[in-house]
């Protein structure tokens, strides 16, 4: 943004306030749209079934045990560093409460928070934004971003947020953008829009371009952004990427192929979102979701189809890391949900609204009933950070 | 009523060129009823692009090339970059077909359809089988029926090949057929087993037909996909036989037996099966209900009255999936006429209704295809098997109203010197202009900043 621009933004906004150090944690939600296959993620190497049941996908002896039962797949290595570190936590046979195989009615329910597909408009995220002690200092669209041009469900509602995303455009001149922003002042609609992608902007600066051509590449660029942002002292402190391409009914490849250079763009992207983060890394927590899990077995195209239970991550200075968090349920056919996929043990609601309590400083009774609707039996997840609240 | 022409030719229209509210203006749905009925010959444009069968050809002696010489690793990888800078003009080029018909069409409601259907049965280039036939599908398959019947155009896209390679169904493989026997048989203990994928019969219930409520169950899904093994296209595995990259029914791969889905007995043997299921599918209540809410919210509101759904899929089921009778029913729902608009145009929209009104289209395909892919929106590419969402808050984020903004600024800065913002105005919205943007726009400081205004005005970014 030109500094002419900038200054025309900032004469139309107010300017921010500085969060204090007591809200000073930074939340990142990851998105990966698609289904990620967690067995394939994370092996459980160390289960009876496991190498018969995944026939040519298993990973039989991996590099990178996370314990004497599960490993990360060998594209993980940075992550795998977190773990070593403590600053990994692995969840899994985890899932929604969504028992279906839609992808959209899969992602709709995961973002929406209720528990039903299709039954709210809004995001669980941006329900909770009022929640939040940062909320009382500064407008909602300073505090959350998302990493998109458009602005996924999980932040989508009445608090209004902001959305970032690299432009090869040319910049619009300052003064037929304060015309806009006129034209607009009677239309809320698109004068709350413009406002929240000047301030975005103005917050972005230089050097934020990016190719967008590889997906890989771009969540890696979108990432190591998302850590620009955050890491300012005035800057958002909640941001949500979301990245495509792990629907892999064909072709998934076990150590190396399709699914291997995928994890292996998300290590990256994870590495560059600590890099970028610099000291604010240690407050900060990276929740890594998915909307289902896949088959256990491999599928007749040497891929699997659309499952249930999966994995998940939480990476960050603040996180308690270095353990598998889960209620394993096996592998063995008895042990199966609908004699074909990973069964559900743990709610992924109860690992979110741990975060938002213990990390982010939301009262758990607003969680209940703005974010999580319904949500009683997924009780809050305990013992996820360092030090209670993260600041 | 000259509102009605400006909501013929911008929501149900591509939006207005020069003139065409006035030749709206007298039957406003005439005009539109006339569009959507009857067959037309190919444009021009399409008429001189490959077909998907010499692409495919192209394709595998491409890739036979490169598993050639896939022992020399060096030479794979550059083969594999050749693979792509090969197919990459054949989608450029269908791009730049499309936008051209589309920017040029005096019948651009039948242009909508046509992108409205495909949009339906979407399949996306950004997968590397799909990059030079995602086009193709569109041209072959909906072009054809989109004045003929619902029944018929499902079962051209099911059999399409970029239908087939996208949703992963050439490889499926019956269980229980003689190519699995044969091969399962002779295979060592850590082999591959064939098998069936899904993922072709799931989306066809929950997206094509039926709809994610419809009332199926994952019986039914992996049923339907063993129905649709040995579905496939003729590949240069000439074995199993058919026609180089046309639609093939290979019977060695198809899962024999009598099979129940949704109730229904399919005791047919070979193609007649998955023919049959696909053509009561095409004709089931929970089918024309699926269609008529997406078409609702395409042409009414992202969330349509249910009355009005009701008519559209009455329509349908009384029709028997006619479309020319189900796209007049939505123009003869009254809410799709009210005003002032509310649907927000997605990329797609807005750079299409631009370059309408300003009459204008880059000649470089590469040019072409840039705005689409700069406002997020890259032709072909919808991400998932759903299509691109056809509601607002998919499309109206902060930074893409700012990007829809540097758009305009871009646009305008290139017309500016043969434009008038006002006539454009008048060209393109008639009575819809608003007070505000018309005294905006004259007293901007410039033909180029009122071209922009008018292009990021709240009455240009709806329809």
């Amino acid at each position: 943004m030109s500094g002419a621009l900038a200054a025309g933004a900032t004469a139309m906004l107010p300017r921010c306030v500085f969060a204090d150090v007591a809200t000073d944690a930074r939340f990142v939600l990851v998105l990966l749209r698609g289904a990620l296959d967690g067995l394939a993620a994370v092996p459980a190497y160390g289960d009876g079934a496991y190498a018969a049941k995944r026939g040519a996908l298993a990973i039989t002896s991996p590099q990178l045990k996370l314990d004497g039962t599960f490993a990360l797949h060998p594209s993980l290595t940075q992550l795998h560093e977190r773990y070593q570190a403590k600053e990994l936590l692995v969840f899994h046979a985890v899932a929604s409460p969504y028992r279906e195989r839609s992808h959209f009615d899969g992602q709709d329910l995961l973002e929406n928070g209720t528990g039903t597909a299709k039954a709210a408009h809004d995001g669980w995220l941006n329900r909770a934004l009022p929640l939040l002690p940062e909320a009382k200092r500064r407008a909602t669209d300073r505090i959350a971003l998302a990493l998109a041009q458009n602005v996924p469900l999980v932040l989508r509602g009445a608090a209004r947020v902001g959305s970032w995303a690299p432009s090869r455009l040319p910049e619009t001149d300052s003064d037929t953008l304060q015309r806009i922003a006129d034209l607009y002042s009677t239309d809320d609609y698109f004068a709350s829009r413009l406002q929240s992608a000047l301030a975005a902007d103005s917050v972005a600066g230089e050097g934020m371009s990016v190719g967008r051509r590889d997906p890989l590449n771009a969540l890696n660029a979108v990432a190591a952004a998302a850590g620009k942002f955050l890491a300012a002292a005035d800057g958002p402190r909640i941001a949500v990427l979301e990245a495509g391409g792990w629907d892999t009914h064909a072709n998934q490849g076990a150590e190396r192929g399709q699914l291997a250079n995928r994890l292996r763009g998300l290590d990256q992207a994870l590495s560059s979102l600590r890099t970028a983060l610099g000291a604010a890394w240690a407050r900060s927590a990276v929740l890594v979701v998915t909307e289902f899990g896949r088959t256990v077995a491999v599928n007749g195209t040497g891929g699997t189809d659309h499952g249930t239970a999966t994995c998940a991550f939480l990476a960050g200075g603040a996180v308690a890391g270095g353990r598998v968090v889960t209620d394993w349920p096996g592998l063995a056919n008895s042990a199966l949900y609908e004699g074909r996929d990973l069964r559900p043990t743990l709610d992924v609601r109860s690992i979110m609204k741990g975060v938002l309590a213990s990390h982010l400083g939301a009262a758990e009774s607003g969680l209940e009933e703005q974010a999580f609707p319904g949500s009683r039996t997924a009780r809050p997840l305990g013992d996820l950070f360092k030090h209670g609240l993260s600041g | 009523m000259t509102l009605d022409a400006v909501i013929a030719a911008n929501r149900f229209g591509l939006g207005a060129r020069p003139g065409e509210l006035e030749r709206a203006r007298d039957d406003a749905r005439g005009w539109l009823l006339k569009q959507a009925t009857g067959s037309r010959p190919v444009p021009a444009e399409i008429r001189g692009l490959p077909s998907s069968a010499e692409i495919f050809k192209t394709y595998s002696e491409l890739r036979r090339d490169r598993d050639d010489a896939k022992s020399d690793k060096e030479a794979a990888k550059r083969l594999l970059g050749g693979l792509r800078a090969k197919l990459a003009p054949y989608y450029l080029d269908q791009v730049a077909a499309r936008y051209r018909v589309a920017v040029a069409s005096e019948e651009s409601f039948r242009e909508r359809l046509v992108h409205f259907w495909t949009n339906h049965f979407a399949v996306s280039a950004d997968k590397p089988q799909v990059l030079a036939l995602a086009g193709t599908l569109e041209n072959e398959a909906i072009r054809p029926h989109v004045a003929g019947r619902f029944a018929d155009m499902l079962a051209a896209v099911e059999a399409h090949p970029a239908m087939i390679l996208y949703l992963d169904n050439q490889a499926s493989i019956g269980p229980g057929s003689q190519l699995a026997q044969r091969r399962n048989r002779r295979a060592a203990a850590g082999d591959r087993k064939l098998g069936i994928n899904e993922n072709l019969a799931r989306e066809i219930l929950e997206l094509h037909t039926l709809g994610v409520d419809g009332g199926y169950t994952q019986q039914d899904v992996t049923t339907f996909a063993k129905a649709l093994t040995g579905w496939s296209l003729g590949t240069d595995r000439p074995f199993l036989g058919g026609e180089l990259g046309k639609f093939a029914f290979h019977d060695a791969a198809h899962e024999p037996g009598a099979k129940t889905i949704l109730g229904t007995r399919y005791g047919q043997s070979g193609v007649a099966q998955p023919r049959a299921v696909l053509a009561d599918l095409a004709r089931h209540s929970a089918t024309a209900r699926h269609v008529a809410f997406k078409l609702a919210r395409h042409f009414i509101a992202d969330e349509p009255p249910p009355e009005a759904v009701e008519r559209i899929a009455k329509a349908f089921r009384d029709s028997d999936g006619d479309l020319p009778t189900v796209h007049r029913a939505v123009l003869d729902t009254p809410q799709a006429w009210a005003s002032p608009a509310v649907k927000f145009k997605t990329p797609h929209e807005l750079v299409v209704s631009s370059l309408r009104m300003l009459d204008f289209v880059p000649s470089e395909p590469r040019q072409v295809a840039a705005p689409f892919d700069l406002l997020g929106q890259r032709p072909y590419t919808p991400c998932s098997p759903a299509g691109w969402p056809d509601t607002a808050t998919h499309w109206d984020g902060p930074d893409a109203l700012l990007k829809r903004i540097e758009w305009a600024g871009s646009v305008a800065g290139r017309v500016a010197a043969r434009e008038q913002p006002l006539n454009l105005g008048q060209r393109s919205l008639g009575a819809a202009l608003n007070e505000r943007t018309r005294t905006a726009i004259t007293r901007a400081a410039s033909a180029e900043q009122g071209i922009t205004l008018l292009l990021a005005s709240p009455e240009f970014q709806r329809r």
